[in-house]
């Protein structure tokens, strides 16, 4: 298989992307690591008519502790540089521990952090980390930056805030030092893709609960915050009974999605067992 | 509409002009006449078109020739070295790590990516490091053998 024909262009920085994606005939797209686009392409799904390949802009690629105390990570860096990164480990481990799981060593070799959240496949690993985590998503287009908060930035199935022309630059997280979190993910077994996801991080004394927050990927269209599971915990003691209640209030209402390889029923199991699991190992030590 | 490439496979020096839509594992297939990187899924699963690029193993039907542009590329056929096996193929050998043979060329550029940064991994680490490579034959076992065979070797 091999993809459609396309006009390729190379950009050294932001500013020479947008203004070749403006002087495009027909639909442009961006080419980071090409993970999800490359694959995307060979099955005719895209058929950009010109391709802009940012990865030779050196700039967006770098892992830093910002004045503001987050962790800014380029869009351009690949899962395997979050999955080693010192930095990500102490402020943020959530990422790195999404990262680690992602696809395959190849895969992670090659796919960017950009790449993954612009295309949000709801199998993907990072939304649910990002939401937990609350990070905020710079992008840069035609008409400028814009900060977006990732509840706002994720908006559905392959769906999200950018605006035509518009690159991820930049995903902030603030620091959480001293939390508590995990990534359990159900993998499909061929294309490692996150068949049920959830990432929990958690301060915590003890076994006191003062803050938490869990959200899942996988298991709907697009990744979200499970609030009354965050609920059954949050100000209280994590012991076996509010674990299972927080497991039990876990995905109602939501509408899981079935698909040939799990159903709806087996999604939504799976999502709450593994969140009990997850919770059980978290508060275990 | 060509567009020129220069790349450094097995240590020789390429210069190419290729269609952008040409995926990287058709051009070291078709256009250098190495075929022994393998199509196998077509579909970023199974690598069975691993090769090294810039020192990283990569999936080459999930890249285009033209992304690999100024890259420095080992394929399977680059391991041999005057007529002798690289100790990861001579463990593939020695350990029976193979029956038909198809996987085996990504198999072995994934042993060697993990090798580069593990010189001595546990047997857990090597499954994990061949999570995207898929063998239908051995069922694994012989495989994991023959990466401690060259593990060791390269140690000693």
């Amino acid at each position: 298989m091999f993809p459609a024909s396309f006009d390729y262009r190379v950009a050294e920085s932001i500013d020479e992307a947008i203004s070749l994606y403006q002087s495009a005939d027909g639909e442009a797209r961006y080419l980071a690591g090409g993970h999800s686009l490359i694959p995307a392409m060979k099955l005719r799904l895209a058929r950009p008519s010109r391709l802009i390949d940012i990865r030779p802009i050196e700039q967006l690629r770098y892992i830093r502790v910002g004045d503001d105390g987050a962790v800014h990570i380029g869009s351009l860096t690949t899962h395997a540089e979050i999955a080693a990164s010192n930095v990500v480990a102490q402020h943020a481990p959530l990422l790195a521990q999404a990262a680690k799981v992602i696809g395959d060593v190849q895969v992670r070799n090659m796919g960017t952090i950009g790449g993954s959240l612009a295309h949000n496949d709801p199998g993907a690993d990072y939304p649910a980390a990002v939401l937990a985590l609350e990070a905020t998503i710079t992008v840069q287009g035609p008409n400028g930056t814009r900060h977006i908060a990732a509840t706002d930035f994720l908006k559905d199935m392959y769906e999200t805030a950018l605006e035509p022309g518009e690159i991820i630059v930049d995903v902030a997280v603030p620091s959480y030092s001293g939390w508590k979190s995990t990534y359990v993910k159900f993998f499909h077994p061929a294309s490692r893709y996150a068949v049920v996801g959830v990432a929990i991080l958690a301060n915590a004394v003890g076994n006191q609960v003062q803050d938490i927050r869990i959200a899942y990927n996988g298991v709907a269209s697009c990744a979200f915050r499970d609030t009354a599971a965050e609920n059954a915990l949050k100000g209280k003691a994590a012991t076996d009974a509010t674990i299972a209640e927080a497991a039990n209030a876990a995905l109602n209402g939501v509408d899981v999605l079935s698909d040939h390889f799990a159903s709806a029923e087996f999604r939504k199991h799976i999502g709450r067992v593994y969140l009990k699991r997850a919770l059980q190992e978290l508060f275990a030590g | 509409m060509g567009v020129p490439i220069k790349v450094t496979v097995n240590g020789r020096q390429y210069e190419a002009e290729v269609d952008p839509r040409m995926l990287l594992v058709h051009f070291l297939r078709d256009v250098l006449d190495l075929t022994g990187t393998h199509v196998g899924c077509d579909t970023s699963s199974c690598g069975a078109c691993t090769v090294i690029l810039n020192g990283k193993a990569v999936k080459s039907c999930t890249l285009l020739a033209v992304q690999a542009d100024g890259a420095e590329i080992l394929t399977v056929e680059g391991l041999e070295q005057n007529g002798k096996l690289h100790p990861i193929q001579e463990g593939f050998r020695e350990e029976h790590g193979l029956q038909c043979g198809f996987c085996t060329p990504g198999m072995i550029m994934t042993a060697y990516d993990l090798l580069q940064r593990n010189p001595n991994p546990s047997e857990a680490e090597i499954r994990h490091a061949l999570e995207g490579n898929f063998c239908r034959c051995t069922g694994y076992q012989n495989i994991v053998k023959a990466i401690q065979y060259a593990a060791a070797k390269m140690s000693s």
